[in-house]
């Protein structure tokens, strides 16, 4: 991962900055340790990649501390957002073009996830490989987080998620 | 309202498609005793997709089809079919669906037969998925209930054993839920009681339930006690095994405090949770007749859905 050294990181009396990207993504309000999660969501977490700042353990009115990734020249899909919002439910993404905030989106966990998880329940019909059984879920609750395999029944809490998530 | 749909969980099911169920389980009922039986099902063909060993359920559909004239096909256990040379589930759905009108399917692994009714152009019927659902036992419990005390709601039920990964008692009581039952008493040691996503949709629905340890302490109110099996295997600790396994007995001794009109259901097979004593103990036991019901159950279901009953 590279850090973006043109400009110093000045750390002010609550929040630490990190100097504006041209061209990119900034995902601000990610929980205090997620960043690299978050990296690793969005493929950005590869040698020779896309230039990438990271912010751990930024002061936060709203959450306390929160992480925050400034990412050069990476639009993420949908379904990359979809995995952002399953560990980071409360992430705000601004689409950034030319130093300016083009688009803020808020993360937001769908109804119906499909395809980025893979069940809790190893004897879930879609844990077997042989099968090929897309894992579907619904959101039974946003705060707190629980979602529900289709197939199986099984309920799936935030503190699972991260390890469930389908690379 | 019943023609043509898969059966996949209790949960699919109202209360009013319930009961047009067990009223036409009734008929079927009075016309196996009365020998006048219409070959409602001639010419149809039901496949029964069993993936995982099972004589009752099994037979229980084959006899409640053959009843009704349709002729059935099908296997037990996955060494009979191409499965052990590697076929998946898919492809072995699609494989019936072809061949027949109807699937009822068995299988070890949760969802396998709510993934076969998504394959499958025809119905699905699930006979058991994993530890999940096992709808058409709890609605032929629930059949039982009905014909033998006269009513489903309001009445106290127990629900003992092993509520954790019994897909029996689990399908029993989600179908509670579709009713109004006074109160429903989950009688279970710490580690089988009813997973989360049972309790969830017991909370949801506000249903009056509370968990026991023991069953003596309340054996005096029930109306109903539902037993299923309590497995070693499912125990950690070999000495936690034996020290529950007493205390989920039912024996005569026990009974003694029960009411007299108590009905003791078990899916079957039990193996030594109900003493066999009980099977004569006043009019209590229940579970050899709710058994017999799997018949006229199944046959009205079949027909229910081929044909839309009528």
């Amino acid at each position: 991962m590279g850090s973006i050294p043109s400009r110093p990181i000045k750390e002010g009396e609550d929040r630490l900055l990190v100097n504006k990207i041209k061209d990119g993504t900034v995902i601000d309000h990610i929980p205090a340790g997620k960043a690299l999660t978050v990296l690793r969501i969005l493929g950005a977490d590869k040698p020779r990649g896309n230039r990438v700042a990271v912010v751990m353990n930024a002061e936060s009115r709203k959450m306390g501390r929160k992480d925050i990734v400034k990412l050069e020249g990476i639009y993420p899909h949908r379904e990359d957002l979809d995995k952002i919002a399953l560990i980071a439910p409360e992430a705000t993404i601004n689409i950034i073009k030319d130093y300016t905030v083009k688009e803020k989106r808020r993360a937001s966990i769908p109804k119906e996830i499909n395809g980025i998880l893979k069940c809790i329940n190893p004897t879930c019909i879609t844990r077997q490989e042989r099968e090929h059984v897309k894992p579907r879920f619904k959101t039974i609750s946003v705060e707190p987080l629980l979602i529900q395999c289709i197939y199986c029944g099984s309920l799936i809490r935030l503190r699972d998620i991260e390890s469930l998530l389908i690379k | 309202m019943w023609h043509g749909r898969d059966v996949i969980s209790i949960l699919d099911f109202d209360k009013s498609e319930l009961e047009e169920l067990f009223d036409h389980a009734d008929y079927m009922l009075k016309a196996l005793s009365s020998g006048r039986l219409r070959r409602s099902l001639e010419g149809r063909i039901v496949s029964l997709a069993f993936f995982e060993p099972s004589t009752r359920t099994r037979m229980s559909f084959e006899s409640a089809a053959k009843r009704l004239g349709a002729d059935t096909i099908g296997f037990t256990g996955e060494e009979a079919i191409s499965v052990a040379k590697g076929e998946n589930l898919g492809d072995t759905v699609r494989m019936l669906d072809a061949y027949s009108d109807l699937i009822v399917i068995r299988h070890r692994f949760e969802g396998a037969a709510l993934y076969a009714a998504q394959v499958a152009e025809n119905p699905v019927i699930n006979g058991g998925d994993g530890r999940q659902h096992h709808p058409t036992q709890a609605m032929l419990d629930l059949f039982t209930v009905r014909r033998l005390l006269g009513e489903i709601d309001g009445l106290t039920y127990g629900v003992l054993g092993d509520l954790r990964y019994g897909r029996a008692a689990s399908s029993f009581i989600l179908a509670l839920t579709r009713y109004k039952p006074k109160r429903v008493y989950l009688i279970a040691p710490r580690p089988l009681r009813i997973r989360d996503e049972v309790r969830l949709i017991l909370d949801d629905k506000s249903m009056p339930y509370t968990e026991e340890e023991s069953l003596e302490d309340v054996i005096g109110e029930l109306d109903v006690l539902y037993v299923t099996r309590i497995q070693k295997e499912r125990f950690p600790d070999p000495e936690e095994y034996e020290r529950v396994r007493g205390s989920y007995k039912v024996t005569p001794e026990v009974l003694k405090n029960a009411r007299r009109h108590l009905k003791i259901l078990h899916p079957l097979p039990r193996v030594d949770e109900i003493d066999p004593r009980v099977d004569f103990y006043r009019e209590n036991a229940a579970y050899f007749t709710q058994a017999r019901y799997g018949i006229p159950l199944r046959m009205a279901l079949l027909d229910l859905i081929l044909r839309g009953g009528d």
